[in-house]
């Protein structure tokens, strides 16, 4: 198990995205073959059943599972969806696949398309990536003009429109019914659910939503077929995936690497830690993933079920590495603002939780805690877990609890000294810019 | 049904129900803030979070669906705990106000927090702030109070029709604002008020006059719209300081129209009569109740003897009570005279003869849910009956139903619309026989044979009385409504017998909107001319030697004001039993009796559903102010005649209505003789045909001297409205100065572009001393550009 470039494989920067470039590597075969056979969407789920592959958003769904729940004899409107949204801290790997490999996405979505009967849609992108939309939009157009997209698709039978929309930047956005929402043009906040999109979704129509890469990577999955798909990776975790690997590492960057990967290959391949410092603790799964601390995570390999053992989540893939530079303290604050600045505000335990917890952690920060407040932190996050209309709520609490869970220490001497246990000269230091070097293997 | 277990309390409920359905049918309460039994779930406070067997986590009981056999628990030992923490959350940034707050005593966040929050604070950080926002002149903001539970948000979306309201921005930034600046203008907007939960939306007028507890509260009826609301009239030492609504779900379910809400506050206005008042020439001096009520028995006695009772009329106001309206046809009648009527804003009466029976909506309001397909003719719905506006409203929305209106305006009502055919009022005749012929066409069935002659060719149908009659023909119940305009219209009797037809043709229902409060009990009481009596419209075209006006105000109450005071000035005497002093009446009347408004006397409204609901004074007369039965009687008594020895307005009551009013109603007629009414002609050369609208808050006179309505958006003074290119055919613009020219006198008034009025016409509004001079609701005006 190993570096296994799949959907960044043959990649050369900004020069081949163009749909040329796509099919000369392979990209629309699949489809082709699908559409020329009229293989039935039932294999293709079977197919994808087999392979072990689960949604690569975040939350680790299997994907065939997924697709299946989609009612099939549905009169009416259904609709498809992409979630582009990738505003995680510490993700950057659906707007590489956007920038670099447009049409995977694509083609994925079109046999998501023909698989489950939608007759629509829609790529919900990021809004600060604004380029990338762009991007995608030009790579539509390739596709409309190759017939890959629209009506009566490659003279067969199939008719699907695929169409751009971009956020505004909202976190939340990322969130699967807040995304569907911001589609019909309304204020971006979470559905409550049930029901769930597969029945009640865009447009209140049934809707699946996948993420950019879980699309990507089926074009991919299909040609190589499912049994060798699951090989890849492990039992329960098939395939490659993309680590977005950010923080104290010398060459932070996209890496595409089979799942059961070990950590400390991914750290390798990064170039390992920055100026040979020592590891301290690393977020695995994008920021509102539980922190591990630098044992647990050397012990670790690259999967759902290794990850969670550990007591955290592969998440979106987002590996930040932190050396022993870090201040916790100053690192939690962060994390904590970002949540408080992107709670949607319409569910009372997020809304005023996340203020309570950042205004907390900051005073802790500035020299301003008080003994009690662990205690109080521990409680305000705890009574926010569990209690929220979507996710936020819990991935704002989440890294207070692990942060406290493996770093108290540093909590404790930050209250009692008022100041940080990591001088600020030292923080310094391993706080400079990196140089962002994007990564194909 | 689903079988459940709160508490440990088994109870069945329906398929489709909540948590929460099922914990209301159990007698369990579950905190909550969001949730609202009429709005849309948001499940977003997470107050109602309960214990359910085998769910990892709390659930919110308002969003939970009931599945069969599931277990739950409300004030379990997590359930206690989740609900708690919830507190916590939602008094973090709460201020500690509550000594100055109007909602202190009645407020959900205060009682809950006593009941399931905590004791301290755990919250040491700085709270946040908000700066308050402008909701119009009806409804104040304490923002910093709000909470987010957005029932206010979804209220104007889903019951007002518009979202007028929104949450900006994002996590404890979040807030709740109106859209770019404006006010909420809803005619339902005071709803919201009682809809928030804390004090973050408090009554405007009300604002720091008493606090809750101080407040009696007293049941009543309003005296506004054919509707006829229940409310809750609170009060302080003899003092109307509020009103709420009162629930009934067979009528205004929790919900008041704004005028229902805040014209209490005309109570207290500085017109309000409280001496009897007599005028000597020009000047008017207070008297004794003796010495009027004598002076006015004794005219009218000696106008009846000299000049026979036919020579007296008497004109109320449908707003009257009916122990009011019945004890004055009856002095009528002892008089010798057969003139008395309530319908002041009506020209045709030649249905009248051919009535068979009393009009009223002819239907109950929760039959609005079930009907497929509507026609309302004539009518400002939205304005003049809000909360029945509301019911097609939310039929329109929820249920599919199709709304169609005829009618020389197409103002924006907050639904889906199916078809407006938007006519003239001299088209009006014409567009209602078009749809009776497509109807019978479409149905197969043919037209009565009287009418069937003066229909117009079939292929000469426009296309919206095709689209109309499909859409009644389409559907397997359907009703036909004639609002307030097409009762005050010139060829009303016509107008209702087509709607007869084209009711007949569609298997749907007739009805009648009705004006006023007491629409449907001045026919039950026969406050209407009898046998050789005139009719309103009569009495004035025929002057009378006396008149007895109750309630009513000359020159606003009127199809023609100016006419009547006219009218009402030259007789020998004219009575005015009001409960206000104005121009228009020491203009027109010679004595004027201080009469109790709806909250000082006991009395009956029977609304357009034919319910008669009886209501009790809330407080005492003011001054010297009596109850209009008192006055009645009291003349009755003096001039000697019989059967007036009531001793209260129960005895009145049993007399004045029938013992089953259901009997009496009846929206159908017989036939009467095509186009005796003059139809006005078409326009011409800078002559456009009047429409005219009762703005809601000029409707009547209590309402009219509603301080704080009077500042809203409804209230504003009127304009000519007129489409663009009428306005474009006279030379004119939106926003100019044009002088208006009708029954002899000018008026200048700002043009206003709006395409909801018929080509031809112009709209300006009628019941506004800007516009009496001009005359007539109905008939030909001449505009030109200053």
């Amino acid at each position: 198990m190993s570096a296994h470039a799949m959907i960044l494989d043959g990649i050369d920067g900004d020069r081949t995205w163009r749909l040329k470039d796509y099919v000369a590597r392979g990209g629309y075969a699949v489809l082709k073959k699908i559409l020329a056979e009229k293989t039935p969407p039932e294999a293709i789920i079977a197919e994808l059943k087999a392979s072990g592959m689960r949604g690569r958003g975040g939350a680790g769904f299997p994907t065939g599972l997924k697709w299946s729940f989609m009612p099939r004899a549905f009169p009416g409107d259904k609709y498809l969806a992409c979630n582009s949204d990738e505003g995680e801290p510490g993700t950057f790997k659906d707007r590489d696949i956007l920038r670099y490999n447009p049409h995977a996405v694509i083609e994925g979505m079109i046999i998501g398309a023909y698989v489950m009967g939608c007759a629509r849609g829609y790529n919900y992108i990021h809004g600060e990536i604004f380029e990338i939309y762009q991007r995608f939009e030009a790579a539509l157009e390739e596709a409309r003009a190759a017939n890959l997209l629209g009506q009566r698709i490659l003279g067969s039978g199939f008719s699907f429109e695929l169409f751009a929309h971009h956020g505004y930047g909202a976190y939340v956005c990322g969130e699967e019914t807040a995304l569907l929402e911001s589609i019909e043009g309304k204020k971006g906040q979470p559905r409550f659910k049930p029901p769930f999109p597969a029945a009640f979704g865009l447009y209140g129509k049934p809707t699946t939503i996948n993420n950019t890469e879980t699309f990507a990577s089926v074009p991919f999955l299909l040609r190589m077929g499912g049994e060798a798909f699951l090989a890849l990776g492990k039992p329960n975790n098939g395939g490659a995936k993309i680590f977005s690997v950010s923080g104290h590492v010398t060459r932070p960057g996209n890496y595409e690497i089979t799942l059961g990967t070990p950590f400390f290959e991914l750290l390798q391949m990064a170039g390992g830690m920055r100026a040979g410092r020592r590891l301290k603790a690393v977020i695995p799964g994008g920021s509102s993933a539980p922190v591990l601390p630098a044992d647990t995570m050397m012990a670790c390999t690259m999967d759902y079920d290794s990850i969670a053992k550990a007591g955290s989540m592969l998440g979106s893939g987002a590996v930040i590495v932190m050396d022993e530079t870090t201040c916790m303290v100053r690192a939690l604050e962060r994390l904590s603002y970002f949540y408080h600045e992107e709670s949607c505000g319409q569910c009372t335990p997020c809304r005023e939780g996340t203020g309570w917890l950042y205004r907390v952690v900051h005073r802790i920060e500035h020299g301003l805690g008080r003994v009690e407040d662990l205690d109080l932190l521990r409680s305000v996050a705890g009574n926010i877990s569990g209690r929220t209309i979507c996710a936020l709520g819990d991935a704002a609490a989440g890294p207070v609890l692990s942060f406290l869970k493996h770093f108290e220490d540093e909590f404790v001497y930050h209250i009692e000294n008022k100041k940080c246990l990591v001088p600020p000269s030292l923080q310094d230091t391993g706080s400079q810019i990196p140089v962002y070097v994007s990564q194909s293997c | 049904m689903l079988d459940i277990e709160i508490d440990g309390k088994a109870v069945q409920t329906p398929e489709g129900s909540t948590v929460m359905d099922a914990a209301t049918l159990a007698g369990v309460y579950i905190p909550h803030f969001c949730y609202h039994k009429k709005l849309s779930i948001a499940a977003s406070c997470r107050m109602c979070l309960v214990q359910v067997e085998k769910a990892p986590k709390p659930l919110p009981a308002c969003a939970t669906p009931v599945t069969n056999g599931m277990k739950v628990w409300t004030r379990s030992e997590a359930a206690a705990k989740a609900q708690k923490a919830v507190m916590e959350f939602l008094l973090i940034n709460h201020p500690l106000d509550c000594p100055v707050c109007d909602q202190g005593g009645e407020c959900q966040l205060q009682d809950i927090a006593v009941g399931y929050g905590g004791t301290k604070s755990r919250f040491n950080e700085p709270k946040r702030v908000w700066v308050n926002k402008d909701f119009g002149p009806l409804i104040s903001s304490d923002a910093s109070r709000c909470i987010n539970c957005t029932r206010c948000v979804r209220f104007t979306a889903e019951i007002g029709g518009v979202q007028e309201l929104g949450q900006t921005y994002r996590g404890d930034h979040a807030e709740i604002m109106t859209f770019l600046g404006r006010p909420v203008d809803s005619e339902l907007s005071g709803n919201i008020i009682d809809l928030c939960p804390v004090g973050a939306l408090t009554s405007k007028p009300f604002r720091f006059g008493a606090r809750s507890w101080e407040l009696t509260r007293r049941r009543s009826v309003s005296p506004h719209d054919a509707l006829g609301a229940k409310l809750i009239v609170q009060t302080r030492q003899d003092v109307v300081k509020r009103v709420l609504p009162g629930p009934d779900e067979a009528l205004n379910e929790c919900w008041l129209s704004d005028r229902d809400r805040f014209s209490y506050e005309g109570l207290a206005s500085e017109q309000r009569l409280t001496l009897p008042m007599r005028r000597e020439g020009d000047n008017w001096h207070t008297v004794s109740w003796q010495i009027a009520l004598e002076l006015v028995a004794s005219t009218l006695r000696d106008v009846a003897k000299e000049q026979g009772g036919q020579a007296v009329g008497a004109l109320a106001s449908p707003h009257a009570t009916a122990e009011e309206l019945y004890l004055l046809q009856k002095l009528m009648r002892g008089l010798g005279s057969q003139n008395v009527d309530f319908r002041l804003r009506r020209r045709d009466f030649r249905d009248d003869a051919v009535r068979a029976g009393v009009p009223w909506l002819g239907m109950n309001v929760t039959d609005i849910h079930d009907i497929s397909s509507i026609l309302v003719i004539g009518s400002f719905l939205r304005k003049d009956a809000p909360l029945l506006c509301q019911k097609v409203r939310h039929s329109a929305l929820r249920h599919g139903l199709q709304v169609n209106t005829v009618g020389p305006n197409a103002e924006d009502w907050r639904m889906p619309m199916a078809t407006r055919a938007l006519v003239a009022p001299s088209g009006m005749v014409d567009m209602l026989a078009g749809i009776a012929v497509a109807l019978a066409k479409k149905t197969g069935k043919t037209l009565t044979a009287t009418l069937a002659a003066r229909a117009c060719a079939e292929n000469d149908l426009p296309d919206a009385a095709r689209a109309i009659a499909r859409s009644l023909a389409a559907g397997e119940k359907g009703a036909v409504w004639l609002g307030n305009l097409a009762e005050q219209h010139p060829r009303a009797a016509e107008l209702h017998l087509w709607a007869q037809e084209i009711a007949r043709l569609a298997g749907a229902a007739l009805g009648f909107v009705g004006e006023a409060a007491n629409s449907v009990g001045g026919y039950l009481v026969n406050a209407v001319p009898g046998e050789g009596g005139l009719d309103a419209n009569a009495m004035i075209a025929a002057p009378r030697h006396a008149y007895v006006l109750l309630g009513a105000e000359p020159d606003l109450d009127f199809a023609d004001g100016a006419a009547t005071v006219a009218a009402l000035s030259r007789a020998r005497l004219t009575v005015a039993l009001s409960a206000f002093d104005s121009p228009g009446l020491r203009q027109a009347a010679d004595v004027m009796l201080p009469l109790a408004p709806f909250t000082e006397t006991s009395g009956t409204f029977v609304n357009c559903l034919g319910m008669a609901q009886s209501f009790q004074a809330v407080v005492p007369p003011r001054g010297e102010t009596r109850p209009g039965w008192k006055i009645l009687r009291v003349l009755g008594n003096l001039l000697e005649l019989p059967g007036f020895e009531f001793e209260d307005s129960e005895a009145v009551r049993a007399e004045a209505l029938p013992a089953d009013i259901a009997a009496r109603l009846d929206n159908g007629m017989g036939d009467i003789p095509a186009g005796e009414a003059a139809a006005p002609d078409a326009p011409h050369g800078g002559r456009l045909q009047r429409v005219a609208d009762v703005p809601i808050y000029f409707a009547d006179p209590l309402v009219r001297r509603a301080a704080s309505l009077q500042k809203t958006a409804d209230a504003a003074a009127p304009t000519a409205r007129m489409a663009r290119a009428t306005l474009a055919a006279l030379g004119a613009a939106d926003g100019d100065k044009v002088r208006v020219t009708g029954s002899g006198a000018a008026v200048e008034l700002t043009a206003q572009a709006d395409e909801g009025v018929a080509a031809g016409c112009v709209c300006i509004a009628a019941a506004h001393p800007a516009t009496v001079a001009i005359g007539p609701l109905f008939g030909e005006l001449s505009v030109e550009r200053v």
